[in-house]
C-alpha cells in the first residue's frame, strides 16, 4: 500500500488441493484473508508469490502468472465466481443479466433467455421482474439475480464468497441445490459461508485460516 | 513488486491490434514514451489516466490521425501487412475510412454538423466506394438503427441535435462499414448521466452482439469498468500498469494507480 508506505501480508504459504466435484471450506476469523485467497485465485488479486495450478480443459495452467487473456477465457467457461453482490447495469433486465453467460458461451437469444427465466424462477424471482431493471431491486432480489447469473452455466471450478448472506429460506435452500447438483456434476468449489451450516452436507474438506491455527493439507492426487 | 505475467498458452489466436514501442514528442514535450499495446479479437482495452497522460494522443496514432516519430503498429487483417505508419495518406485514409471507426468526445471533430445525419453517415460508406444511393441511404438507417438513433430524425443536421443524440450519429458513421476496430475517446464525457447511461448500455449491446473490438479512453472509471476487459493505466506519456479491469480496481500495483482508483467517489 503506498500511500501508508508500507506492505500488509494478508497470508502467507497456504498450500491446498482440490479435485474435481470436491467441496473446501475456507475458515477463519475477519481479516484471516479468506477472501482475499478466493479472490487471488480468480486473478482479482495478483499472487506475491506461489502457483496456482488450474486443470483446465485445455491443459495445466498457472493462474498465479497466467497471461490475462487467457484468465479471461478461463472465466468465460470454466471459472466462476460468485459474492453477495449484483452488478447490475443500468438498463438492462433481469433477464437480460442473467443470459449474459450463455450468451457469451454462443447460446441463441431465445434459447438462453427462456434458460435465464427457469433460473430466475427457481431462486425465487417474481416473473413480473424478470424484465425489469434490477438496479430498482432490494438487496435480496438482486442477490437472487446475481446467483442466477453467477449458476446458470456449470463451470470446472467455482468460487463462493458468502453467497448465503440476505438471502431468503427457499432461495437459500434453492442455492444449495443448485450447488449439490452442480458437485454432483463435477465442479470443484471453494466457499465461505457465515454459517457453513447451510452447506453442512456439501463439505469434504476444510482449511482455518486463522494465523497460527492452520492446518496445512497436502495431499499428492491431481488438481481441479 | 512488479508481477511478470506468461505468455497466453491458452488462447491460440494471434491479436488483432499490436502496438510497439510508440514514441511521440510535441517540441520539448514527450506526449508517448514507449508505449505498447497488444489487443485481441473481440476484447475491450480501457486506457485509463489523467489529462495530458497521452492517452488520446496514443488513440490518434491508432486511428492513423497523428503519426509517431518512432514505433510500429500492425492489425492482423488479410489485405493490410506491416508497420501501419508506414503507409502513404492515401492508403492510411482508406484503411481507417474502411477497417476503424472513432468516436471522439466532441462531435464537432467527427461530424459534418451541418448536414444531415443520415448524410454523415453515409459518407463514410461513399469514401469506401458505394454510389448507390439507395443502397447508401438503408445502410445508414440500419447503422443509426443499431445505434438507438431515432429514425425519424435521421435527416435532421447534428446541429440540431442533443449532446446524446449526437455521440449517436457518431457511433452509426464509426460502425456503418462493421470495422475491425473500433475506437472511443471520452465518449460519454459532458454527457449528462442518464444520456450516458444510454449511450453505455448501447456501446455494450454491440460490443456483445458483434463481438466488435474496442479501445476506449476515458478519465471516467465507471465507464472503463463497465466496459472494458483488460486496462491500461497511462501516466505522462507512460504506460504504468496495465492488467484485468477488476484487478487494476481491485489490487492496484503502481503508486499512480492505487491513488486514482481510490480517488473516486
Amino acid at each position: 500500500m503506498h500511500h501508508l508506505d508500507r506492505k500488509m501480508g494478508a497470508f502467507e504459504d497456504i498450500s491446498l488441493t482440490l479435485n474435481a466435484g470436491q467441496f473446501l471450506l475456507l475458515k477463519g476469523r475477519n481479516g484471516a484473508g479468506k477472501s482475499t485467497l478466493l479472490r487471488t485465485l480468480y486473478r482479482s488479486y495478483l499472487a506475491g508469490s506461489g502457483q496456482i495450478l488450474f486443470h483446465s480443459s485445455h491443459g495445466v495452467i498457472d493462474l498465479a502468472r497466467a497471461a490475462d487473456v487467457d484468465v479471461t477465457l478461463l472465466r468465460q467457461t470454466e471459472i466462476g465466481f460468485v459474492t453477495q453482490f449484483l452488478t447490475a447495469r443500468p438498463r438492462v433486465s433481469a433477464e437480460a443479466l442473467v443470459a449474459e453467460p450463455l450468451r457469451r458461451a454462443g447460446r441463441p437469444f431465445a434459447e438462453a433467455i427462456e434458460e435465464a427465466r427457469h433460473w430466475l424462477e427457481t431462486f425465487g424471482v417474481k416473473p413480473d421482474l424478470w424484465a425489469a431493471y434490477p438496479t430498482t431491486f432490494s438487496g435480496g432480489e438482486q442477490q437472487k439475480v446475481n446467483l442466477a447469473r453467477a449458476l446458470i452455466l456449470p463451470q470446472r471450478l467455482l468460487l463462493l464468497d458468502e453467497p448465503t448472506a440476505s438471502l431468503d429460506v427457499n432461495a437459500r435452500a434453492a442455492l444449495v441445490k443448485r450447488l449439490a447438483d452442480l458437485k454432483s456434476g463435477g465442479t470443484a468449489m471453494i466457499g465461505v459461508f457465515h454459517h457453513p451450516g447451510d452447506v453442512a452436507d456439501l463439505i469434504d474438506t476444510e482449511i482455518d485460516l486463522t494465523p497460527d491455527n492452520q492446518a496445512q493439507e497436502d495431499r499428492e492426487d491431481v488438481a481441479v | 513488486m512488479t508481477v511478470t505475467l506468461d505468455a497466453p498458452q491458452l488462447v491460440k489466436t494471434r491479436p488483432l491490434l499490436v502496438a510497439r514501442n510508440v514514441s511521440k514528442s510535441y517540441g520539448s514535450v514527450q506526449a508517448l514514451i514507449e508505449v505498447s499495446a497488444t489487443v485481441y479479437p473481440g476484447e475491450v482495452l480501457g486506457i485509463v489516466g489523467e489529462s495530458g497522460s497521452g492517452k488520446s494522443t496514443f488513440l490518434r496514432c491508432l486511428n492513423l490521425e497523428e503519426i509517431p516519430d518512432t514505433g510500429s503498429y500492425t492489425l492482423d487483417l488479410t489485405d493490410v501487412e506491416g508497420n501501419l505508419f508506414d503507409l502513404d495518406r492515401y492508403a492510411r485514409r482508406m484503411l481507417c475510412a474502411t477497417r476503424i471507426g472513432i468516436v471522439y468526445q466532441n462531435p464537432h471533430v467527427g461530424l459534418l454538423m451541418k448536414h444531415s445525419s443520415s448524410g454523415n453517415v453515409a459518407e463514410r460508406l461513399l469514401v469506401a466506394g458505394e454510389r448507390r444511393f439507395a443502397v447508401l441511404r438503408e445502410k445508414a438507417r440500419d447503422a443509426l438503427d443499431a445505434s438507438e438513433f431515432p429514425l425519424d430524425r435521421m435527416d435532421a443536421p447534428p446541429i440540431e441535435l442533443s449532446g446524446g443524440m449526437q455521440q449517436r450519429v457518431q457511433l452509426a458513421k464509426a460502425i456503418a462499414l462493421e470495422p475491425a476496430l473500433l475506437l472511443l475517446d471520452e465518449p460519454t464525457t459532458g454527457l449528462d448521466v442518464s444520456v450516458q447511461a444510454l449511450v453505455l448500455d448501447t456501446l455494450k449491446r454491440l460490443q456483445q452482439e458483434r463481438r466488435i473490438t474496442m479501445v476506449i479512453v476515458s478519465h471516467d472509471l465507471g465507464v472503463i469498468r463497465t466496459l472494458a476487459d483488460r486496462v491500461m493505466v497511462m501516466r505522462r506519456g507512460q504506460v504504468v500498469e496495465a492488467g484485468l479491469a477488476d484487478q487494476i480496481f481491485q489490487d492496484p500495483q503502481h503508486a499512480y494507480t492505487q491513488q486514482l482508483v481510490h480517488a473516486k467517489l
